[in-house]
């Protein structure tokens, strides 16, 4: 297969063009083992759709998201203002993300300090990709597996967001199942708020740990994510139950692209 | 006439008791920082309409939705009635609304019926805490004081109700008794039963006014001094209710609003041409000098609006039955930071009752609330989606996080690290920006 091109915005600007949207990485999406497949498979949807798109590449920084959370407000801004600069510098209109945290903090929190744009998550972008005919999908492998989906709480709960994803989930011909917490009363994988970053306080157990108990009990052959964070959170879940075998944890962007051989 | 004497001055005395009351509550709230509520007022229309008069978040427990919204219709309802007790109460009248006629039948029919769906009601709550000890009934901060509240009320308001009958059944009888003082007016579909069941048709005149009587006075009293009671307990959520979904968050629910004090900060930083900000001159609050804080560390660094959140707060526990953290064992619990900032609220509001003026006693929010509750929040916003009247626990953990990080520098090791990570590299992990593009590498991979 041919290598595809990850243009960045800087390259962009410099033949004049403007691309018709921009990918926000996210620091998970561009350092995170698991969240580089995301990442990657999310690209190579966007080449078979044939979407102009480019990435901010070293220009990129961290939203600020979790230093916010931790209550370190002027770490936040620091990342907030700098990346404003970038964004506005490039006169952005368009971002796309996979990560719900980046899609909060650059749709919600930025237009206070003067960065406005149209911002969609990546599920809600491919399932737009899919309703305008650019790209298809016809089940592939997942035909008829069992699906479950868990609820991004930066995404649904956040945002309001909850079709999108099912949406899109629904184009693989699978049964998607739903879990018991899920839209506006799903369960936390845990990650929110910083928790990424640090241990847990003292419990009986871990978050992630009764989410993907409550996932398996679904009995999937997919739990589908839409979070980066959640992924890690789903993946170490089902190898506590010795499950990986059997249960496959993958964002909505990796089945869509799987199912369609890119 | 004596009769009306003294209820007139028990009916002033109650209802400036209650004014106070409120008065000491309004000053408190408005201890908190001032925040200006950004318009949307239709929107905010909207949403009380819905959330508050059409308690539609309550119907997310079925059982308990549907109990409630008896208890709720019936307090509406009934208060028609209380207007009517106070208008006999002062005039020395008897069953004044029987001048609406058929309607007064159909009016005093429904209340009855409300009546008995009240009684039931608070016998299954009472139930549910006392036999079935739900477990978010069970949790620490329910011990003591706030599980008696809640059974005070569910008792309280079955004798209100008992004694609504009573009063309908006795006033019955002596209308079918012919008695001169008790005209014909009015349905009793409930206590026409128990005026048989009870025996009350067989009883003297005499002994029939004086159980009227007594019921209508206790019935009454029992009103004027709950009314009193609302403002030390979470029952103060009936009248709170209303205003603290209207004021309520209505920016998508995971949004954290901007400090915009910050911002001239880090633009000052950023740019050495641009001065740093003037620093926002100390708010005076009940007498006492208040330093502009980063983060919050006592109820005067809240907004307002938290702490009427605090006073609304109905100690239902529907967030904490929801919250992550507090289902995998941990120590948080939003019910209890909501209790707590109420707590504090009310403590520093009797010390600055009592001296005139605020001067500090030693302690904060952060003496009732500690680090590990705070930290272990994952900012999920499942108890703001729960809670019936929209209260927003996260904004006071976060304003709490705010004080320990930026005014005490105190976190936990590991966010230090992620701190100096973004900080530095520009990313929560140790990874320069010159990696930021090496996925890009093996696409296909
Ligand atoms: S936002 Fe925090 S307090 Fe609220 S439910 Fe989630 S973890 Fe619990
Ligand atoms: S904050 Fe809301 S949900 Fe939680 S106990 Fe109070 S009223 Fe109930």
């Amino acid at each position: 297969m041919e290598q595809i091109r990850i243009p960045t915005m800087a390259e962009f600007a410099a033949t004049g063009e403007v691309p018709e949207v921009l990918f926000w990485v996210g620091c998970a999406g561009s350092f995170d083992d698991r969240a580089r497949k995301i990442t990657k498979a999310f690209v190579r949807i966007l080449n078979a759709a044939k979407v102009k798109f480019a990435v901010l590449g070293q220009e990129e920084t961290c939203t600020g998201d979790p230093a916010r959370r931790a209550g370190n407000e002027f770490l936040f801004q620091m990342q907030a203002l700098q990346n404003v600069t970038v964004l506005n510098g490039y006169g952005v209109k368009r971002i796309v993300t996979a990560c719900p945290h980046c899609f909060n903090t650059l749709k919600n929190e930025y237009p206070a300090l003067g960065g406005s744009y149209e911002v969609l998550h990546h599920t809600q972008f491919i399932n737009a990709l899919l309703k305008e005919g650019r790209i298809k999908v016809e089940g592939g492998g997942f035909q008829g597996k069992r699906i479950t989906f868990h609820d991004p709480c930066y995404l649904g709960r956040g945002n309001g967001e909850y079709e999108a994803p099912r949406e899109v989930l629904l184009k693989l011909d699978a049964a998607l199942v739903e879990l018991k917490r899920s839209r506006q009363n799903g369960l936390c994988c845990g990650a929110g708020g910083a928790q990424m970053f640090k241990e847990a306080e003292p419990g009986t157990r871990e978050v992630n740990i009764e989410r993907s108990e409550e996932a398996l009990g679904a009995k999937p052959d997919v739990i589908a994510a839409g979070c980066p964070f959640c992924n890690t959170m789903l993946t170490d879940g089902v190898k506590h139950f010795n499950k990986e075998g059997e249960v496959k944890v993958k964002d909505i962007a990796e089945l869509i692209a799987e199912a369609s051989d890119l | 006439m004596m009769g009306q004497i003294l209820f007139a001055l028990l009916l002033i005395a109650a209802i400036a008791l209650f004014t106070r009351s409120i008065r000491r509550v309004v000053r408190n709230i408005r201890l908190g920082r001032p925040e200006p509520i950004n318009g949307r007022r239709a929107e905010r229309w909207r949403t009380m309409a819905l959330v508050a008069l059409g308690q539609s978040k309550m119907v997310a427990r079925p059982v308990a939705g549907i109990m409630h919204i008896l208890i709720y219709a019936g307090f509406v309802i009934i208060n028609i009635e209380v207007l009517e007790i106070i208008i006999d109460g002062l005039f020395g009248t008897h069953r004044i609304g029987a001048v609406l006629g058929p309607f007064y039948d159909f009016l005093i029919g429904s209340f009855e019926v409300l009546a008995v769906g009240v009684l039931l009601a608070c016998v299954v709550f009472i139930a549910r805490r006392a036999v079935l000890q739900l477990p978010r009934f069970r949790k620490p901060e329910m011990k003591g004081w706030p599980s008696k509240d809640a059974m005070i009320i569910l008792v309280v308001e079955i004798a209100l109700m008992s004694a609504f009958l009573t009063m309908n059944a006795a006033d019955l009888a002596l209308q079918e008794l012919g008695d001169a003082h008790y005209p014909p007016a009015g349905s009793y579909p409930v206590s026409a039963g128990l005026a048989a069941a009870f025996g009350l048709t067989g009883l003297q005149p005499a002994s029939l006014a004086l159980i009227e009587r007594s019921a209508w006075w206790f019935h009454i009293i029992g009103i004027l001094a709950f009314l009193n009671y609302l403002p030390y307990s979470k029952h103060f959520h009936i009248v709170l209710a209303f205003p603290n979904v209207w004021y309520g968050k209505l920016e998508p629910r995971t949004q954290v609003a901007n400090m915009p004090r910050i911002t001239g900060e880090v633009r000052s930083m950023i740019d050495p041409s641009v001065p740093p900000p003037e620093p926002a001159p100390a708010r005076t609050v009940a007498g006492a000098e208040m330093p502009e804080r980063f983060g919050a560390k006592d109820v005067f660094d809240l907004s307002w609006k938290s702490l009427m959140d605090a006073y609304s707060c109905t100690e239902c526990g529907r967030c904490t039955s929801e919250c992550p953290a507090n289902l995998t064992g941990k120590l948080l619990s939003p019910r209890k930071i909501m209790m707590d900032t109420r707590d504090r609220l009310e403590e520093v509001g009797k010390a600055i009752d009592a001296k005139g003026k605020w001067e500090d006693d030693g302690n904060s929010l952060h003496t009732r609330i500690s680090e590990e509750e705070l930290w272990a929040c994952t900012t999920c916003n499942a108890c703001t989606q729960a809670c019936p009247v929209n209260i927003d626990p996260v904004g006071i953990i976060l304003e709490m996080r705010r004080y320990k990080v930026m005014e005490e520098s105190s976190t936990r090791p590991a966010l230090t690290g992620m701190f100096n990570n973004v900080e530095n590299n520009g990313a929560p992990w140790a990874f320069g920006p010159d990696k930021r593009l090496d996925w890009a590498n093996d696409v296909n991979g």
